[in-house]
């Protein structure tokens, strides 16, 4: 199995990793990680739990920095040794568990840290630009001032999208995005991934599921023990190729088991 | 029960358009709000201002000296010190941090001030500026600690409540008190600086003003940028009932010797603190470390800063009071800040309603909750109860607030409300 790095012509990269490395203690978490991701182009990161998928978003998002290797973005070096900085290069992040302070409102969560005019917050301006942005992303939220507590998960999983695009950033990152969604929701999700590939965003999209991959994703980045482990395009690759890129091998628990349902007539051969 | 009465969406305001919101506009749509919140365990300054109400008939019964305006003069002036140490507790609070130290602060700046002013004859001013100083960097040293050494914040001043009263007691030296003379300016402020009769009522109309200009301002905004706001009857409504309410109280407390400028003081900081909890970036960070400091942090919060700040903010108000505290007792000795002033400080801003469990709270839960601990205070000392029953009615009563803290919480949890 040889990974075949596909990247698209013409388009400028964004972002590109090379040679990523970190490590816990004894523990190498992320090994040699290559990744690019350009322009308008939704990359899906997919890989087994412990293959180094949220490493890497906290590698990209500041809240970890790597060991070694280097990041580059936009053509420029970079360094992210803060969430912060991360913010401040245009690589918004958001988590799985979504980072939202419940006892705030929709408004104080959208703009916070980032909040218009410090030493006297200009509320109006705030709640203005919050709904025109969550009627772009046509996002059904009652009222923006009410607390966070009080949304459902979809909701409170748009409020956290809707936040990332404050900043205008360049790059997006979500981690499992659809992970906690009913099905509507997670359409939902999906088709505000494509809204921000149409506004040129580059889009990082972390997730176990392989249909929603297949769905909206340009490429898949396979992840398996905190290495590279493949890195096709869509369209080229069947969901079984990326299954045994995920495990590791062609013969798996996964494959054996349709294997087995698509052969169970015939005869086994000794 | 649904009352959604528009057809044209197009000319409701935009954060009105949603087909789910049930009409909350106008003072009937207020109302109901009100009841929302209060039955989801949003309860407000509600259990408060009850309690206040019971505890206030009670003691007037009791003593019908109580609600003298005499004596009401004396509780403001009384719950100023503690008060704006209650102000900083909230602040801390806010970010699920506790200082369990402002007594000690307070007593040791208050140490400081007798020295500086009586044995080394600085003036009022330079003191003054020593005693904020010194606040401020005690509140810089617990941020350090707490920052780089992980120590839980309950920790580092419970060591700080223990050492800082020894230094208070080394400071004193062996007499163990120091007299401020009745000339010095602070001790005049303290004391007897009240506001002139024409003053105060020029001030309540001020306030009231000022609402109303604040109140007007926002809600012109608003509708410019096509959001609902409030009407000008309810503007209006808002900003009489505020110049009602003041203007009595100061009517009434005029009846006395008036309002004191050191009241005044308090009063103007918890605007202050108030402000800037509300309306400022920092503000909003507090509340956000409070609620969830690793989604604060991803935010591109500071976080270290927040809770270097808050620190900051706790011990310089707890200097400020320790200082207040002096010049109203034209003393320092070995019992300033100790006894009930710490707990008296915490148990006034939980009361006053703000969480232990922070993000939850507001500058104003610093006044009521010093004046219901004041008013027991002030009302068992008239019945000739000593401090055992203050103590211990002090005691229950802040039991009480805390447990009503955390059912509210749980109502709001299950109602969805953080």
């Amino acid at each position: 199995m040889s990974p075949q790095p596909t990247t698209p012509a013409g388009t400028p990269q964004l972002l590109s990793l090379r040679g990523i490395n970190k490590s816990f203690g004894a523990v190498a978490a992320l090994m040699d990680i290559e990744l690019d991701v350009a322009e308008g182009e939704v990359v899906a990161i997919v890989g087994d739990n412990g293959a180094g998928k949220s490493t890497l978003v906290k590698v990209l998002s500041g809240v970890h920095s790597a060991d070694s290797g280097t990041i580059t973005f936009e053509g420029q070096e970079v360094s992210i040794p803060s969430p912060a900085a991360a913010q401040h290069l245009g690589i918004a992040t958001v988590f799985q568990d979504l980072a939202l302070c419940d006892n705030l409102t929709v408004v104080d969560n959208l703009f916070l840290g980032q909040e218009l005019s410090p030493l006297r917050l200009n509320e109006v301006d705030m709640e203005v630009r919050s709904w025109e942005l969550l009627k772009q992303l046509s996002a059904k939220i009652p009222s923006v001032r009410t607390q966070i507590a009080s949304l459902s998960g979809g909701q409170r999983q748009t409020v956290a999208i809707a936040r990332s695009l404050l900043g205008d950033p360049k790059i997006v990152i979500l981690d499992e995005p659809t992970a906690a969604l009913g099905v509507a929701q997670t359409a939902e999700v999906l088709n505000l991934v494509e809204r921000l590939r149409e506004r040129g965003h580059g889009v990082i999209m972390i997730s176990h599921n392989m249909a929603d991959v297949q769905a909206v994703a340009d490429r898949i980045v396979v992840l398996r023990l905190g290495r590279n482990n493949g890195d096709f395009r869509v369209g080229e690759v069947s969901t079984e190729e990326i299954i045994a890129a995920i495990t590791g091998a062609s013969d798996n628990v996964v494959s054996r088991r349709s294997a087995a349902s698509s052969t169970s007539q015939e005869t086994p051969t000794p | 029960m649904n009352t959604k009465t528009q057809p044209t969406p197009g000319a409701l305001a935009l954060d009105l358009q949603d087909e789910r919101l049930q009409d909350r506009t106008g003072l009937r749509g207020q109302y109901k709000a009100f009841l929302d919140r209060t039955r989801s365990g949003d309860l407000g300054v509600l259990p408060v201002i009850g309690g206040l109400i019971i505890i206030w008939a009670v003691l007037q019964i009791l003593n019908p000296i109580f609600l003298s305006p005499a004596n009401l003069v004396n509780l403001a002036m009384e719950s100023s010190a503690v008060g704006i140490i209650a102000l900083g507790i909230v602040s801390v609070l806010l970010v699920a941090q506790i200082d369990l130290s402002v007594g000690s602060v307070s007593g040791l700046s208050a140490a400081v001030v007798a020295v500086t002013s009586v044995n080394m004859g600085w003036p009022a001013w330079l003191v003054v500026l020593v005693t904020i100083g010194l606040g401020a960097a005690i509140g810089w040293i617990y941020g350090q600690i707490f920052n780089r050494f992980g120590v839980p914040s309950f920790v580092i001043t419970l060591a700080a409540l223990l050492g800082f009263l020894g230094l208070q007691l080394y400071i004193l030296g062996a007499k163990g008190s120091i007299n401020l003379p009745f000339d010095s300016p602070l001790v005049y402020f303290a004391q007897l600086a009240f506001v002139p009769a024409w003053l105060s009522y020029l001030l309540v109309a001020a306030a009231a003003a000022s609402l109303f200009a604040t109140d007007y301002v926002h809600a012109r905004a608003r509708k410019n940028a096509g959001l609902s706001a409030m009407s000008l009857q309810n503007i209006t409504l808002r900003a009489v009932l505020l110049l009602v309410a003041l203007g009595v109280t100061v009517l009434y407390l005029n009846q006395g010797r008036g309002v004191g400028w050191m009241f005044v003081l308090f009063i103007a900081l918890t605007l202050i603190l108030n402000y800037l909890l509300k309306r400022t970036r920092w503000g909003r960070s507090v509340y956000a470390v409070g609620g969830n400091p690793e989604a604060a942090r991803r935010a591109g919060i500071n976080v270290k800063a927040i809770y270097t700040s808050v620190f900051i903010t706790c011990s310089t108000l707890a200097a400020v009071g320790g200082l207040l505290g002096a010049a109203r007792l034209a003393a320092a000795n070995q019992g300033s800040g100790t006894g009930d002033v710490n707990l008296n400080a915490i148990a006034a801003a939980v009361i006053g309603g703000t969480s232990l469990f922070g993000g939850r709270g507001s500058a104003f839960a610093a006044i009521l909750g010093i004046i219901v601990i004041q008013s027991i205070s002030s009302g068992l000392t008239l019945l000739n109860l000593d401090s055992s029953f203050r103590f211990m009615v002090t005691g229950v009563v802040l039991l009480l607030a805390v447990m009503l803290d955390s059912v509210a919480r749980r109502s709001r949890t299950s109602h969805g409300r953080a």
